[in-house]
């Protein structure tokens, strides 16, 4: 049934819109110079590790059509499992997850088999820019692939899930995991229909899960249901999430965050237009969590200060007990 | 520094108001109607004479004379207009009935040239009779014996099936209009070169029937290389009526501008050769009141001197149709900002828009998805063969090329003409939308190929129920200062950060729980 809400009701939940988000937030906090560091993961990366911002290891680069041939031999040889991307795909178009190795072929995290030949076709789409913002040409990343936080397991279904948190001068202002499922064909992207699972700012647990906009309890594949999670190293996630802020200079900016099971939040990926579907997620509207965090950012300039006010502020704790951290600021 | 909404607000306020102000002007004081249905249809004509100078030296002096229509058969000219930089020009008055010609001469010319004369007309009533014509003794043709027998044993045939001359014409029209015509006319056709005109009238002649050619033009809407085409006028005792050799029907037909009644050439150049008469036309929905008005008033107010009525037809007819994009674009913008329709491509809808104006919409929308369907289908094999990109892209443009052929010929001999329409489809376009279509239903499913597909389909089919409007039409050609009103409605939508009806539906379930 075609239900729809009213947009004076979505206006009190403070629901923030596309046409609102692009004028009010992208276009008039993120200047267009900075996009080039979130667009380029490649950048994102050596620009992270300068910063001593863990990522995912990079077993190489492939630029030029001719370096395919051969792949097979240099980048990833001896490496049972990896991870092809575009350096410049948008909106996790192009990724290409090997888990395995079965004789020569090779095993995708839904556990189809692919050949060498499959592989190579991928490459070198990436490199004619398919998957790429503007059809430009791009050149393609070998990652290793994230060996994810056992707590996670059985959250995800066949795929990595990631953590979004959105960021808003340099506060974490909303965070959601998504987990990858049958249906997203193992990516952790929620219009491919993967699930997001709104976490609370303050607390790192759970508070809704959403698959396709709709509010669902469990898990539609491992069946295991949402209510009982809880981030591991919540305070490391929002630091990590954060510190990408002046990293970047990009006042409104979404940081996609993995949990690695040895060394932790790692950063995956940054986004300088993150979507809206966190708002369905957490049940909550963006505007007033942005106007508070713009009031956070004017009271202080240190990061440490913003998290600890972001956690009371964001939480459904302090939610509760509003009227007491207004009080604060 | 003032804030970018209120200047924003500004300008769309200074764009709005000075659009919706200069047509209330023309409509309030020049008379110019909103509404397109007290209109009269105004055709304007622009003959354009064409000609190589012969001598290439200095002496090499030209003399162009062309024959003026003359306001018959209930037709008003409204207005006229010759072009003749360079040369010397004059109207001359000739020959018993008066008809005017305009002569333009030059001592020396060494290039092609181009000569133009416009005029607007109307038709005041429909059922104006055409002026009585001296009648003049037919000149019988000296004809070879064998051409003499073919024509007498014509004649005989034709006489003892008809009553009287009317019926005499028609049947002999018929004649010629017949799949299989007898042997004798076959004959006469081909003796006379294929020029069945010229056997028409010598065998009217030979019956002893006053006949003259009557020269004009049918007139189409948008038509940019008309020629002339020719009527016959017979006497039939008491008077003179009209035949169309085309299809044998008596009368006027409707749609004919009379250029000149009688024998005689309508063009002669003296000092040029490979001369060629063309006539470009637009027919505009206006009452006529307003556009007589419009010639008595367009010294006094400057404004109509810089409207696009000014410019010759061809690009007037041009300007008809970019005038209507601004109106498609505003349905993109309304649709994308405010509603929420996802297409594939920004401003892909207006071109398919702009297609379906000339297919009409439901064969365009036949055709745009065969050959998005046949596209999508052959894309598939192609993915399998792991070209580079831009090889692929190219190879679907040929592919399309040859799908639009293919159907263009099948659909042809299957005797359906409107698919031939299939050419204004913008290739590339239609490439391109394969190809991101393709790569969507590869990476996200036929689901979001559907429902950008669809999207872009349902925009696009608005667009053109807009454009085709003929209020719209009227609005944008009549008023193109309304343009800039649209302009400053698109600069508010820009700034607009209010929900998009698609956000209802996406955030229904907030505050459920």
């Amino acid at each position: 049934m075609a239900k729809l809400i009213s947009p004076f009701e979505l206006r009190d939940l403070g629901i923030l819109g596309m046409n609102a988000r692009n004028i009010s937030f992208i276009g008039r906090y993120n200047q267009r110079k900075n996009y080039r560091l979130v667009d380029n993961k490649l950048e994102t990366k050596s620009a992270a590790l300068a910063r001593g911002i863990p990522v995912p290891q990079l077993y190489g680069t492939i630029e030029y059509q001719f370096q395919i041939k051969d792949m097979l031999n240099t980048l990833i040889k001896g490496r049972d499992s990896f991870v092809i991307k575009p350096a410049q795909g948008s909106g996790g178009k192009g990724i290409l997850v090997v888990v395995g190795r079965n004789g020569d072929q090779f095993v995708k995290s839904s556990g189809a088999l692919i050949d060498e030949r499959e592989v190579r076709r991928h490459s070198s789409n990436i490199l004619a820019g398919l998957h790429s913002l503007g059809g430009r040409n791009d050149c393609a990343m070998i990652e290793a692939l994230i060996d994810f936080d056992p707590i996670l397991k059985d959250y995800s279904f066949e795929g990595v899930p990631d953590i979004r948190v959105i960021v808003f001068r340099g506060v974490p202002v909303m965070a959601m995991i998504r987990c990858a499922t049958h249906s997203s064909d193992g990516k952790a992207n929620l219009h491919q229909g993967a699930v997001g699972v709104g976490i609370d700012i303050g607390t790192g647990q759970s508070i809704c899960a959403v698959q396709h906009n709709r509010i669902i309890i469990q898990h539609p594949d491992t069946k295991i249901a949402f209510n009982q999670l809880q981030i591991p190293h919540w305070q490391q996630v929002l630091e990590l999430a954060a510190s990408c802020a002046s990293m970047t200079g990009l006042d409104y900016l979404g940081a996609d965050i993995v949990l690695d099971r040895q060394a932790g939040p790692m950063l995956l990926e940054l986004n300088a237009r993150p979507g809206l579907a966190i708002q369905v997620a957490n049940q909550v509207g963006l505007r007033h969590r942005l106007g508070a965090a713009a009031k956070i950012a004017n009271l202080t300039n240190n990061q440490a200060e913003k998290i600890s006010l972001a956690r009371q502020q964001f939480s459904s704790v302090a939610v509760a007990s509003g009227q007491l951290s207004m009080n604060i600021l | 520094m003032i804030n970018s909404k209120v200047q924003i607000g500004l300008i769309a306020g200074v764009f709005i108001a000075l659009g919706i102000g200069l047509t209330l002007y023309k409509a309030i004081s020049l008379d110019l109607p909103l509404l397109p249905d007290q209109y009269r249809e105004v055709w304007t004509i622009e003959s354009k004479t064409s000609f190589t100078p012969t001598g290439s030296g200095a002496k090499s002096p030209v003399n162009i004379e062309l024959k003026l229509p003359t306001a018959q058969a209930g037709w008003v000219i409204l207005d006229e207009h010759f072009a003749s930089s360079g040369f010397g020009f004059s109207i001359v008055e000739q020959g018993a009935d008066n008809a005017s010609a305009a002569r333009w001469t030059r001592q020396e010319l060494d290039r092609p040239t181009t000569l133009y004369y416009k005029m607007q007309v109307y038709r005041a009533s429909e059922n104006a009779v055409l002026p009585a014509l001296p009648v003049s003794v037919a000149q019988k043709p000296l004809l070879e014996p064998d051409q003499q027998a073919a024509m007498d044993r014509l004649l005989d045939r034709l006489r003892t099936q008809s009553s009287d001359i009317d019926s005499f014409v028609q049947l002999l029209l018929q004649e010629f209009l017949r799949d299989s015509p007898d042997q004798d006319t076959l004959f006469l056709i081909d003796a006379y070169e294929e020029d069945s005109f010229a056997v028409l009238m010598d065998v009217l002649a030979m019956a002893d029937i006053s006949a003259h050619q009557i020269r004009g033009i049918v007139l189409e809407d948008g038509r940019r290389r008309q020629t002339l085409s020719s009527l016959i006028e017979v006497y039939n005792g008491q008077r003179w009526s009209v035949f169309d050799p085309s299809n044998a029907s008596p009368g006027l037909p409707d749609n004919f501008f009379i250029w000149q009644r009688g024998n005689g050439s309508v063009l002669s150049v003296i000092g040029g050769r490979d001369s060629s008469l063309e006539f470009a036309l637009v027919s505009n929905s206006l009452p006529a009141k307003a556009v007589v008005g419009m010639e008595q008033r367009s010294d006094k107010f400057a404004i109509l001197d810089f409207s696009i009525y000014t410019l010759p037809v061809e690009q007037q007819g041009i300007f008809k149709g970019l005038l209507l994009i601004p109106v498609a674009a505003l349905v993109v913008v309304f649709m994308r900002l405010l509603v929420g329709v996802k297409t594939s491509g920004t401003f892909m809808p207006i071109l398919i828009a702009l297609a379906f104006i000339q297919t009409t919409l439901f064969i365009g929308l036949a055709i745009f998805l065969g050959l998005i369907g046949i596209g999508l289908w052959i894309r598939s094999y192609l993915s399998h063969l792991n070209l580079l990109l831009v090889a692929r892209v190219a190879t679907v443009i040929i592919m399309v090329i040859l799908l639009m052929a293919a159907l263009a010929v099948i659909s042809y001999k299957l005797g359906m003409d409107q698919v031939l329409t299939v050419t204004f489809f913008p290739t590339i376009i239609v490439a391109w939308t394969i190809e991101r279509m393709s790569i969507l239903w590869e990476e996200e499913g036929g689901h979001e190929v559907l429902i950008q597909g669809g999207g872009s389909l349902l925009v696009a089919v608005l667009a053109y129920l807009v454009m085709s409007n003929p209020l719209v039409e009227h609005l944008t050609f009549n008023f193109p200062e309304l343009t800039l009103s649209l302009l400053g409605v698109i600069l508010l939508l820009g700034k607009y950060t209010g929900y998009r009806l698609s956000e209802l539906y996406r955030f229904r379930d907030m505050g459920t729980k």
